[in-house]
């Protein structure tokens, strides 16, 4: 069993935050990053910049722009997660295009991520159908390449993601790009009902999820629930760490309210 | 073996790389162009359109003024400037246009740099009753006024894009972004050859019928195939669609004009597959120009339709394969070429165009008098007259 796999644990809803690295700062996303792993985070989802972020709403293509002008790259991501690992106990998992991750180099990317300690990634641009070289990779480094599901996967897509991702399946839970709303969609349920049969991985929900109630809903049906946006907005507020951290433990205790 | 293959590619480059929610999408796309183009019912709708609404075909003119100037190899101009909207990409709009039609999706988007896919998307829209709206940078919209004017005259909502670069890579980032919102109910009119499988394969398709009728018409006026094919490429749409009924003809020496900018040494111009390397963007697989940490790099040329990082898939397999040679052309050589064919043949070049004009002249000086060049003349430049204008110092 892997490391991401084990911080699901039954009746208890995981709850995975994202953070850009890089924004608004590196070190400020690194505190970030500790104090949500201190307030009740099981998983952290640490974003790569991409210049070109087109699965991003406004939010994130925000942070990633700054972060790339504050001059975050790829190879400082990987020394920045090394950090965490001394300082935060939870798994680690990245998240880009892939593009960055290519000129890297596949490999040298995937032994990178096994020696800061890192243990897994997901490529938002990068299907099971172009993955295979990297899932090899990842493989070989013991790290869980994590693929995701849209509300338009059909029957065949969700058995073919089902098939190759690892740790567990990252659900979109509407069609379009990152970033709160007001509401989610109301087929919800029955996505994640559709996929829970053609697997035994855990299903995480993300895309949308601005706060405790919407949180809530999700985990009665998912297994995790993954909050990047709204995370990436309070650091743009004053006080942001505290804020942050009253919102991390606003959303624990909602998960754990429908425990059992 | 026809490229691409099964997975949409071409050697190592094409493919489908997209978010998972355009996955269903693309399949869909791909099996209703399968489809389509089984049925000789949609290519004789698409080839009726060509004729009796978009003018074709176009003339291969003679350039005998500019030819006996230059006193070298005779330029024959494939005059794409001459279809409707003033641009090639009236072809690729008309048969993406009837696709969508036939799939029965109402909702059109689509990108645009220069402005000449925008209009022409807007027109084949208004023709079909279908709804559009076209993303635009910013800075586009600023130095391409007159497209923006004629795609709203034309019905379509034109959306500023303000991320980025404010060019057409943002342009398509968002209309990308539109798509993934509203994929069950929108069709993505891409403007050239690239984007995710089936797009490359797809809009060359469409495109190839200005070098079939180039070939038809080389041959029954000249009783013979050129020795040399010269385009300009951005993405690389006029180019493909040029090139492609003379790839398997060896002795057709194919090349491809990308944009200089302000000189390769500057870091200031747009030439993936001369100065970049392979990666991906917008779905596929081919040559970028990016930084060593795989971030895009900001491009220039002083054609907005040129000023795009990234370049079609098939092009980058026809650079590697050796069949077809890239070079480049400088603003300032663009602008010299677009002056020369104003004045020596009366026809005023898109600045794109004139890219691949000023080269086909440096070597048609260089080249016998009994040699043939074919310049594919991809637009008019009407659009281009204020930053003509400006490049030149007149305030008009």
């Amino acid at each position: 069993m892997s490391r991401i796999s084990s911080a699901f644990k039954k009746g208890r809803p995981a709850f995975i935050g994202y953070l850009t690295l890089g924004y608004p700062t590196l070190e400020m996303s690194l505190e970030a990053a500790a104090v949500l792993a201190e307030s009740g985070c099981d998983i952290l989802e640490l974003g790569i910049p991409f210049s070109d972020p087109l699965a991003d709403g406004t939010t994130i293509q925000r942070a990633s722009q700054a972060a790339l002008e504050g001059g975050i790259t790829p190879r400082r991501c990987l020394e920045a997660a090394a950090l965490l690992r001394g300082r935060a106990n939870i798994p680690l998992l990245f998240m880009s295009y892939y593009n960055p991750i290519l000129a890297l180099g596949q490999k040298a990317f995937c032994a990178a991520c096994r020696e800061a300690g890192v243990n897994g990634f997901l490529m938002v641009d990068l299907p099971p159908e172009e993955g295979e070289n990297l899932e090899a990779e990842a493989k070989n480094n013991g790290l869980d390449m994590v693929y995701l599901l849209a509300p338009t996967s059909t029957r065949e897509r969700v058995r073919l993601v089902a098939q190759h991702s690892r740790g567990f399946i990252y659900l979109v839970s509407l069609t379009g790009v990152t970033g709160p709303r007001e509401a989610l969609p109301p087929e919800l349920e029955q996505f994640v009902a559709r996929v829970r049969p053609e697997t035994s991985l855990p299903l995480c929900v993300g895309f949308g999820i601005a706060g405790p109630e919407q949180a809530k809903r999700v985990a009665r049906v998912a297994d995790g629930v993954v909050v990047g946006s709204r995370l990436v907005q309070l650091l743009e507020e004053p006080q942001p760490l505290e804020k942050l951290k009253s919102f991390a433990l606003g959303l624990r205790k909602a998960l754990d309210s429908i425990r059992g | 073996m026809p490229l691409p293959d099964k997975k949409g590619r071409f050697g190592d480059y094409g493919g489908k790389f997209v978010p998972e929610v355009l996955m269903p999408a693309l399949q869909e796309l791909e099996t209703a162009y399968a489809r389509a183009s089984a049925e000789p019912a949609f290519w004789s709708r698409f080839h009726a359109l060509c004729k009796d609404y978009a003018g074709r075909p176009t003339p291969l003119y003679h350039a005998h003024h500019l030819s006996q100037q230059l006193g070298g190899a005779q330029i024959l101009v494939k005059r794409e400037d001459l279809a409707h909207t003033g641009a090639h990409k009236i072809n690729n709009a008309l048969g993406q246009a009837l696709l969508a039609y036939a799939m029965g999706k109402r909702r059109i988007i689509a990108e645009t740099g220069a402005g000449q896919h925008g209009v022409a998307a807007a027109t084949a829209c208004a023709m079909l009753g279908l709804e559009c709206i076209v993303y635009m940078g910013e800075e586009d919209i600023q130095r391409q006024s007159l497209n923006v004017f004629r795609m709203k005259l034309l019905g379509a909502e034109v959306r500023p894009v303000a991320s980025g670069s404010r060019t057409l890579k943002d342009a398509i980032n968002e209309a990308m972004r539109d798509w993934v919102s509203n994929v069950q109910t929108t069709y993505y009119l891409i403007g050239s050859v690239v984007g995710p499988h089936p797009y490359p394969m797809m809009v060359r398709d469409f495109q190839a019928i200005i070098g079939k009728e180039a070939r038809e018409q080389v041959m029954a006026a000249w009783g013979r195939l050129p020795d040399y094919i010269v385009a300009c490429v951005g993405g690389g749409s006029n180019a493909i669609g040029i090139f492609y009924p003379f790839l398997q003809d060896e002795a057709v020496k194919l090349i491809g004009v990308e944009a200089a900018g302000r000189g390769l040494e500057t870091g200031e111009h747009s030439a993936s597959l001369m100065a970049g390397a392979p990666g991906v963007l917008h779905g596929s697989r081919s040559y970028l120009l990016q930084d060593e940490a795989g971030q895009v790099r900001p491009t220039h040329s002083i054609s907005a339709g040129l000023d795009y990082p990234g370049v079609g898939p098939e092009h980058a397999y026809l650079k590697d394969t050796g069949r077809a040679t890239y070079v480049g052309v400088t603003d300032s050589q663009a602008l010299e070429g677009f002056q020369l064919l104003c004045r020596a043949e009366g026809i005023i070049p898109a600045l794109e165009s004139a890219h691949a004009l000023y080269y086909a002249a440096q070597l048609a000086r260089e080249r016998f008098k009994e040699e043939l060049i074919i310049v594919n003349l991809s637009g008019r430049g009407d659009k281009d007259m204020q930053v003509v204008a400006n490049a030149l110092g007149i305030t008009l």
